[in-house]
């Protein structure tokens, strides 16, 4: 008899399969280096997220091909977020490299976990079964907690850690119960089928509704959003910077997946049920996070809280249900994360030997130091606090077009309001950059790399505002 | 034969049991571990009836994946617990209240 090959569609997945076989061999090679030799895993991680992205553009797809029987999905949007994340990844890990090398955590394990979280992103982001969603969710997770705690000898990580590690199991646990109750009532794992499934047995039935609500509570987690915040803070705070900077910025990519696949693609028939349940946790993110964030003295708390409040602007792109708001909330995340690499990027260039740069004091008189990343930090402020040029203004004009296209203008009205006291606490940093007195006399010692990939970031953050349709008609073409 | 609905109601009990242990438990870090590790086996018994009443493999199969994952998760929460009972000499859940604001 002959054996039946069956085309699994390997080629959809080719940059996951790549990704996974050098992450093998990195471990491998990290293996035989000694500490001085570190810099060999840094250069191979950084070969291959370049490598990655040239498999992902080799295969690129213009249309939605699946593969592994409808477990994983290939789509033109899945392309364009996969090589952002790249991008972002190789950009951290070029912000955090001194930081590390300084603290002692220039350690092979970093970068391997760095690069399997970016596999969890990269498998969430081609979901095609609540199965794949899940694994995702956990390769990701997984490795986000070691990172946290990866730092041995802090002992705020380790508390950090541990906060992270509990709340995000009882997450995970409540999105598993919701897909359970899905796959109860619709009978299958497979999101399209699960998108026939719900209309079959109709989206008012309890049992939906019930796994529904579990669904919503487990990506409410993922993202941080109120009233499932309360890692947020703690984690970006108690974190090594160069991993609040990881955690801040990859894994919202995938935040942003999770709630498409599963709610927009997944559930869509349900959309009248889960745009309530987000409208109130959307105004509770902006509400706690624009008025929290006014309290803080450490930069990385209040950049904590300003996540949460982008983060209910992201959910106000999806809570229109329609592709408009996809599209806006994609643009949203998109702009979102180059900001918070920017502003996380700006603490670690502060940072020097046995000093964080982590507290808002440290920013004071920063103009006299070093005018040019006063301004860059400048331009990252206005851009988050939704300033014209930036391009952070364009991202909320988006997802408030879309909220209003709905017919919630109540709903845009109340954001505008929010992110008008939000707006409070960006210029509070530029004003102590600007206005204030220097309180001591160091320099920046930061070295050409971080300088150069810093300000790049900065100027981008101008140039995506003066010329926003590059990246709205990236998110149109992959979003129709 | 035990209906659906009489094993829905035990995974239930047992998940809300979990949930509960999690917020009332204020003593143990290894408490919440043996917490989340039920909330899990809560979910399997969900999956698994569903997956014997629907007739279908893909509920059991995902079973097995829910058990090798929580067996990576407890391995790591263990690893985090070990690196705090190192720096504070105590695994009490009331002590990780250092950082505030």
């Amino acid at each position: 008899m002959e054996a039946v090959v069956t085309n699994f569609g390997m080629q959809a997945a080719a940059a996951e399969i790549f990704l996974l076989t050098a992450i093998c061999v990195i471990l491998l090679v990290d293996v035989f280096l000694d500490d001085s030799k570190r810099w060999v895993t840094y250069g191979l991680t950084m070969l291959t997220l370049a490598g990655c992205a040239f498999v992902t553009v080799n295969y690129a797809v213009d249309a939605r091909v699946t593969a592994f029987d409808g477990m994983f999905i290939a789509d033109p949007m899945g392309d364009v977020l996969k090589l952002f994340t790249y991008g972002t990844v190789a950009v951290s890990l070029l912000y955090s490299r001194e930081y590390l090398q300084r603290n002692g955590l220039f350690r092979g394990e970093y970068f391997i976990l760095a690069l399997v979280a970016m596999l969890g992103v990269m498998v969430m982001v081609s979901a095609g079964s609540l199965l794949t969603v899940y694994l995702g969710v956990e390769l990701l997770s997984l490795s986000l907690y070691a990172m946290v705690a990866f730092d041995r000898d802090s002992g705020v990580a380790a508390e950090s850690a541990m906060k992270y590690f509990v709340l995000g199991a009882i997450s995970s646990g409540a999105l598993l119960y919701g897909f359970s109750m899905l796959y109860g009532v619709a009978g299958t794992l497979q999101l399209d089928e699960l998108a026939v499934g719900v209309r079959e047995v109709g989206a008012s039935n309890i049992g939906l509704i019930f796994g529904l609500a579990f669904v919503i509570v487990g990506i409410a987690f993922k993202f941080g959003a109120v009233p499932f915040h309360m890692w947020v803070p703690d984690v970006y705070h108690g974190a090594p910077t160069p991993v609040t900077l990881f955690i801040g910025s990859a894994p919202k990519i995938a935040s942003f997946i999770l709630a498409i696949r599963v709610l927009a693609e997944g559930l869509d028939a349900m959309v009248a049920s889960w745009q309530n349940m987000l409208i109130a946790i959307s105004i509770a993110s902006m509400i706690i996070g624009n008025v929290v964030a006014i309290a803080q003295t450490n930069l990385k708390r209040m950049l904590a809280y300003s996540t949460i409040s982008h983060v209910g602007f992201i959910l106000l792109g999806i809570l229109a249900g329609t592709n408009d708001g996809y599209r806006a909330a994609m643009f949203y995340t998109l702009t979102y994360v180059i900001m918070a690499v920017g502003s996380f990027g700006m603490i670690l260039l502060l940072s020097r030997e046995g000093f964080e740069g982590d507290q808002l004091e440290d920013f004071k008189g920063l103009a006299r130091k070093s005018p040019w990343f006063a301004a860059i930090m400048m331009m990252l402020m206005f851009s988050t606090a939704g300033v014209p040029p930036f391009v952070g203004f364009w991202a909320k004009i988006a997802v408030l077009g879309a909220v209003v296209n709905v017919g919630l203008s109540w709903l845009a009205a109340v954001a505008v309001l929010l992110s008008v006291v939000g707006a409070f606490y960006y210029l509070r940093v530029i004003k102590l950059m600007y206005f204030d007195e220097p309180s001591d006399t160091y320099n920046i010692e930061a070295g050409g790399t971080i300088r150069a990939v810093l300000s790049a970031n900065g100027v981008a953050v101008l140039a995506l505002g003066i010329f926003p349709s590059v990246l709205l008609d990236l998110c149109a073409r992959v979003l129709p | 034969m035990i209906s659906l609905n009489f094993v829905l109601m035990l995974a239930g009990i047992l998940f809300a049991l979990s949930v509960a242990g999690i917020f009332l438990n204020r003593k143990n870090v290894i408490l919440l571990l043996m917490c989340i590790e039920l909330m899990l086996l809560a979910v399997n018994f969900n999956f698994i009836a569903f997956a014997r009443q629907l007739g279908d493999l893909g509920g059991q199969v995902f079973v097995f994946f829910i058990l090798t994952v929580a067996a990576a998760e407890s391995a790591i929460g263990l690893a985090i617990l070990v690196v705090l009972f190192r720096e504070r000499k105590s695994i009490n859940v009331e002590q990780l209240d250092t950082m505030k604001g």
